[in-house]
């Protein structure tokens, strides 16, 4: 939605009033504490936060879309479980959820797993504004009713009787732990969501939760592993448009796909990236407005795959078709000597027109395009390691 | 009886040094969580296994069946293992 031009109204003997316009903040969440950057709707200069949470590992920070002023974070500490603070007032005061997502200890004899983070965080459609719904490591789907205060895991897919099939052993998920993410609530129906398992797949629900279908047909795995086993499934990231949120983007392990619904097999569109850099990565941002317009953050995923930038040069490759052709987009970003890379939450997108771009670095930079990524400039540096970023709009 | 909070629980307690009643270290900790309400779940996993940098010792022994009986006289302590990175 573009942002709109505001006017006021001249009354006779009155000065013009103002309507306030939106702050931009750019949610940060890292390894050691998040950070918020403010700017006005020009996007010209940033004010950096003090850290908050410091030395908490903050997987995910998110502003509620539907009040503008609510916010939940995904924290843990090196020592201490996971949990999910909550901020009434845009970030000025915190409180901790009193019942922060955790599995439901199941019978004797079945296996039993223990929340290690909370990775994830989405928040409800806006029929159902107290709602939120929480992905986890190991992979768990949990919902909140009540503003994130209290948590119930979703037995429809926590307790699925194939979990164990779709997940595979615990211990072979990704380095940081297997992840359930992209949690995805279709804007047309409260119930139709989707979600990503790294390992487990894609999986829809048309009943908030209760059945799951898997939805990875046309996605390549690992060479010489089996593709009708879904724990040899590694979705990166999986986004919707906003646009027509019958087209979906993934980011997958095995390449870049799209798939227009209600059809059910993948097409691998990023056979048309550069050979030389592949289409390998974790972040992926669809633009809000134009269906076939996307972004991707290509990492070497090559031999003992590195996940750095290919050849230490940082792009994002932009597609305004669809995924048939893509372009480089690195004007600003370091030409050479620049081995970091992008996370999978690590990557967002404004809503303002041209749309703004944003993301974090393994290596503690944030960057920004106020020009659809046409050209890019470091706005933060210095920070822990950056595992998630989002561009909102505050309300005052 | 006493019980010696470590650093990363402060932000529960404010004190190095609660008070908190229990037969058992599980009756312990079910106190300090009505006390300081969230600590419980940071310090213990929800299949009731201490997480893997929290100990708890009682009267310098380190114990992890959280069953453990106490008395009244007991000082308990719980510690942050070496962690971190």
């Amino acid at each position: 939605m573009a942002r709109k031009s505001v006017r006021s109204t001249v009354l006779s003997g009155q000065r013009p009033k103002r309507a306030p316009s939106p702050s931009l903040a750019v949610l940060v969440a890292t390894r050691k504490g998040a950070f918020v950057l403010r700017s006005d709707s020009t996007r010209r200069s940033w004010r950096l936060s003090k850290p908050i949470m410091l030395g908490h590992i903050v997987h995910h920070l998110l502003l509620d879309p539907r009040d503008g002023r609510s916010m939940l974070m995904a924290a843990r500490t090196g020592h201490l479980g996971p949990t999910v603070f909550r901020s009434a007032d845009a970030g000025r005061t915190w409180k901790e959820a009193s019942r922060p997502p955790a599995f439901r200890q199941t019978g004797a004899g079945q296996k039993k797993h223990v929340v290690d983070h909370t990775f994830w965080l989405t928040p409800g459609h806006p029929s159902e504004p107290k709602v939120w719904y929480a992905g986890t490591s190991p992979q768990g789907l949990f919902r909140s009713e009540d503003s994130g205060d209290t948590w119930e895991p979703v037995a429809g897919l926590n307790d699925h009787p194939e979990y164990s099939q779709w997940m595979g052993w615990l211990e072979n998920g990704t380095p940081d732990g297997p992840k359930l993410h992209s949690v995805l609530v279709d804007p047309r129906d409260a119930a139709h969501l989707y979600v990503a398992m790294s390992s487990g797949g894609v999986h829809e629900s048309l009943d908030r939760g209760t059945t799951w279908t898997a939805l990875v047909q046309g996605e390549e795995v690992v060479e010489q592993f089996d593709a009708s086993r879904l724990d040899f499934h590694d979705p990166h990231c999986v986004r919707l448009s906003p646009a027509n949120p019958d087209r979906l983007y993934q980011q997958n392990h095995c390449g870049i796909y799209r798939l227009d619904r209600p059809g059910v097999e993948w097409t691998r569109i990023g056979r048309s990236m550069p050979k030389s850099v592949g289409d390998i990565g974790f972040p992926m941002v669809v633009h809000p407005r134009e269906v076939d317009t996307l972004w991707v953050f290509p990492m070497d995923g090559g031999g003992v795959w590195p996940r750095t930038s290919p050849g230490g040069r940082p792009a994002a490759y932009r597609s305004r078709n669809g995924g048939g052709s893509w372009q480089r987009q690195d004007r600003g970003l370091p030409r050479r000597d620049a081995w970091w890379t992008v996370k999978r939450q690590a990557m967002s997108a404004d809503a303002a027109d041209p749309l703004g771009l944003y993301f974090g670095t393994t290596s503690g930079e944030l960057w920004a395009s106020r020009n659809e990524g046409e050209s890019w400039s470091c706005i933060a540096r210095h920070l822990p390691e950056i595992y998630a970023v989002e561009a909102v709009e505050l309300r005052r | 009886m006493k019980v010696r909070i470590p650093s990363p629980l402060l932000s529960y307690t404010r004190s190095k040094e609660v008070s908190a009643t229990g037969a058992t270290l599980t009756e312990l900790l079910t106190d300090l969580d009505r006390q300081f309400p969230g600590l419980r779940f940071r310090l213990i996993d929800e299949l009731d296994q201490l997480r893997p940098h929290m100990r708890i010792f009682v009267n310098r022994d380190q114990v992890r069946d959280l069953a453990h009986p106490l008395a009244p006289g007991d000082s308990v302590q719980i510690i942050q293992a070496l962690s971190g990175g």
